[in-house]
C-alpha cells in the first residue's frame, strides 16, 4: 500500500522509458526483418524511377512548378508515409493476435507506452525513408527553390502527417480480428486518399465530381503544403490547413487508438 | 498481509453483450507458497478467470484481489506482483532470447544492470543460453515456452500465473517445465495453474478446483476429489462385446455410478473396493461368462472428471495449435 505513491512519483519518467522501450523493440524488428526495410525504402524509390521516367513524360505541370520530378518528389514523400502506416496496422494486429498486448497489459507498465513506442518508431522510420527519398530525388534531377529553412518546415510537416497516420492505422490494426484482415482493411482506406489527391497530379486534371473531394482532403492540403514549401511555390493556405488537419486529427485518433487499446481484447 | 495470495469472491463474466457466460460466480482463495489448481475442460472459464486476476480483463461483478491488492481498483499494484506466462508463448519473434527477457525487464521498470544480469541468469536456468543471442525463429515449441516462463520471472513476482503451460508440448519438455515449477514453489513461489491434463494437475497441485461452463463443480486437494468418488476402480476386460453386454446388468447395481463400457471392457467405480470385486467376479461366474482381464486401481482424476461432469476432460474439442511443435 506504501508503493502507491512511489508509482505516481515517477510516472511521467517511466511512461518515456517504457516508450522507449517499446520503439527499440520495433526497430530491431525492422531491422532484423531486411525484407520489411527492402520494402518501405526499394518500393517509393520504385514508384520514384516510374513517375519519373515511365508516366512522367504524359504528366503535364501548369503553374510556376518546372519539371514534373519537382512535383513528382513532394508527392512521393507523402505516399511513402502513407503505405508505410500499413505497416502500423499489421504490426499492432499481429502483436494482439500473438498474445503479446496481452503480456504487456499484465505489466507494471504505462499504458500507453505500446502506441506511443510503435508510433515513435513509425516516426523514426519515416524520417530514415525521407532522408533516403530526398537523395534518390537529387539524383533524378529534382531541384527544390524554397530555401533551407521552408524544407525544414516541409519535413516537419509531413513527419506531423505521418504521426497521425499512425496513430490512424494503429486504430485499424487493434479493430482487426488478424494482421491479414488488418491489411485488407486498410486497403480502402489508403488507395482514394493516395490516388484521388494531389500526389501524382494536379487536380484540377480531374472529373468535376472528384475534385470536389480530391481538392478537400488532408492528402492533398498536405501533399501541397509540402511541395509549395519545398519549391518556394505559392500552395495558398494549404499549410495552415495541413497543420490543422495533422493536429487535429492527433487530437481525435489518439485517444481513439488509446481507448481501443485499452479495450482490445 | 491476508492469509491468501490469492483471492475471489463470485466472479462473473460474459462475452458477446451477455450472450456467453464465461464465468459464473467463480470463488476462489489461493494459499501462500503451493501450486493451485483450475482444472478443466476448454470452454471452462479457466483462462478467463487468470486474465481477470492478471487484470487483462475487469469482471461483469464479484471482486478480487492479490496479496491483498484489488484487481480492478489497484492494477498496477497487482502487476507488479504477478507473472504470467500464457497457453501461447507470448513473446517478440523478431527479437533474440535475451532482448525479449531484457524488454520485459525493463518494462518492469527494473535498473539496466540488473535486467541485463537477470536475463543472462534465467537464460541459463532454462537451458537457454546458446539460444540466447538468437532471434526466437529457430526456437522449438519447448524452448519457446521456457522462454515465456523465463520472461514471466524476469521480476522475480511472488505470484505466477500460468495458463496452460505444457499444452501442446512433448512429453520431455513437459517434464522439464513441471520440475521447473516444483523448484519456484520451493523457493516460495506461489503459483495459480489452469490445466486440462489431469496429470498435470495431480502431480503439481495440492489443491485443486474443477471448473466446467463458468462454474466450480469441486474442490479440494486431489486425494480428497478422489476419496468424494469412491474408493476403487474395477476394470473387466471380456473376450467380445457381447460378453461385455450381457454381463453389463449383473454388475450395474455394484457401481457407485453408471458403469463405463468401452467396447469389451467395463470399468465399475465400487463402493467397497475388494469385497465388491469378489462380488463382481462370482456373478459373472455364475452366468458362465469368462473375463479375460481384471484390474482394480485407485481412481485417477480423469475418473473424478468423468463423474462430475459426465464426460471425459478429452471429450471437449481442444484447439489445434501449429507454432508448438
Amino acid at each position: 500500500m506504501s508503493a502507491t505513491p512511489l508509482a505516481q512519483h515517477g510516472s511521467l519518467k517511466w511512461a518515456i522509458s517504457d516508450t522507449l522501450t517499446i520503439a527499440r523493440r520495433y526497430i530491431l524488428a525492422l531491422i532484423r526483418i531486411p525484407t520489411s526495410l527492402v520494402f518501405a525504402i526499394i518500393q517509393p524509390i520504385m514508384f520514384v524511377l516510374l513517375f519519373r521516367y515511365v508516366f512522367g513524360g504524359a504528366i503535364p505541370i501548369r503553374g510556376g512548378i518546372g519539371t514534373y520530378v519537382n512535383y513528382l518528389i513532394p508527392g512521393i514523400l507523402v505516399q511513402t508515409t502513407i503505405f508505410g502506416a500499413v505497416g502500423t496496422a499489421i504490426g499492432l494486429a499481429d502483436d494482439l493476435q500473438k498474445g503479446l498486448v496481452e503480456r504487456f497489459r499484465a505489466l507494471p507498465m504505462a499504458r500507453m507506452a505500446v502506441l506511443a513506442g510503435r508510433t515513435l518508431a513509425d516516426l523514426a522510420r519515416n524520417l530514415l525513408i525521407l532522408v533516403v527519398i530526398t537523395g534518390i530525388g537529387f539524383l533524378v534531377g529534382f531541384n527544390p527553390g524554397g530555401g533551407f529553412i521552408a524544407y525544414i518546415q516541409a519535413c516537419v510537416l509531413l513527419l506531423l502527417f505521418a504521426y497521425c497516420l499512425s496513430w490512424g492505422f494503429a486504430y485499424v490494426g487493434l479493430a482487426a480480428p488478424n494482421s491479414e484482415t488488418a491489411q485488407a482493411m486498410t486497403f480502402p482506406l489508403i488507395f482514394p486518399l493516395t490516388f484521388a489527391s494531389s500526389i501524382f497530379v494536379q487536380v484540377q486534371t480531374m472529373p468535376s465530381w472528384l475534385q470536389a473531394f480530391a481538392r478537400n482532403q488532408p492528402v492533398t492540403q498536405t501533399a501541397d503544403a509540402v511541395r509549395g514549401l519545398m519549391l518556394g511555390t505559392p500552395h495558398g493556405h494549404s499549410s495552415w490547413i495541413a497543420l490543422a488537419w495533422g493536429l487535429g486529427a492527433l487530437v481525435v485518433l489518439g485517444p481513439l487508438a488509446t481507448r481501443k487499446y485499452r479495450r482490445a481484447a | 498481509m491476508t492469509e491468501f495470495a490469492v483471492e475471489a469472491h463470485d466472479i462473473v463474466r460474459s462475452f458477446k453483450d451477455g450472450e456467453v457466460k464465461a464465468l459464473r460466480g467463480v470463488s476462489l482463495q489461493v494459499p501462500r507458497g503451493q501450486v493451485f489448481g483450475l482444472l478443466g475442460p476448454n470452454g471452462s472459464g479457466k483462462t478467463t478467470m487468470v486474465r481477470i486476476l492478471s487484470t487483462i480483463l475487469t469482471p461483469d461483478a464479484g471482486v478480487a484481489t492479490v496479496e491483498g491488492f484489488d484487481v480492478v481498483k489497484q492494477p498496477n499494484e497487482v502487476r507488479r506482483r504477478i507473472g504470467l506466462a500464457g497457453q501461447y508463448a507470448t513473446v517478440d519473434e523478431n527479437l533474440t532470447g535475451f532482448e525479449n527477457l531484457r524488454m520485459i525487464g525493463s518494462l518492469n521498470h527494473m535498473p539496466k544492470a540488473t535486467v541485463v544480469a537477470r536475463a543472462k541468469e534465467l537464460l541459463e536456468q532454462f537451458g537457454l543460453t546458446e539460444a540466447g543471442n538468437r532471434t526466437l525463429k529457430g526456437y522449438s515449441g519447448g524452448m519457446r515456452r521456457r522462454l515465456d516462463l523465463a520472461a514471466a520471472l524476469v521480476a522475480r513476482p511472488p505470484i505466477l500465473f500460468l495458463d496452460e503451460p505444457t499444452t501442446g508440448l512433448d512429453p520431455q519438455s513437459r517434464q522439464d517445465l513441471w520440475t521447473i515449477i516444483e523448484q519456484l514453489v520451493e523457493g516460495g513461489t506461489t503459483v495459480l495453474l489452469t490445466t486440462q491434463y489431469l496429470e498435470e494437475a495431480d502431480r503439481l497441485a495440492k489443491q485443486l478446483v474443477v471448473l466446467n461452463k463458468g462454474q466450480i463443480i469441486a474442490q479440494g486437494t486431489s486425494a480428497e476429489l478422489k476419496a468424494q468418488l469412491g474408493t476403487t476402480v474395477l476394470a473387466l476386460s471380456f473376450a467380445s462385446t457381447t460378453d461385455a453386454q450381457a454381463g453389463l446388468p449383473l454388475v450395474r447395481d455394484l457401481s457407485k455410478q453408471e458403469p463405463v463400457v468401452e467396447g469389451s471392457r467395463i470399468e465399475l467405480t465400487l463402493h467397497d473396493g475388494p469385497s465388491a470385486a469378489a462380488d463382481a467376479l462370482r456373478r459373472l461366474d455364475g452366468a458362465g461368462l469368462t473375463i479375460s482381464g481384471l484390474n482394480l486401481r485407485e481412481p485417477s482424476l480423469d475418473d473424478v472428471f468423468l463423474s462430475l461432469t459426465g464426460h471425459k476432460a478429452e471429450d471437449e474439442p481442444t484447439t489445434t495449435r501449429k507454432d508448438a511443435k
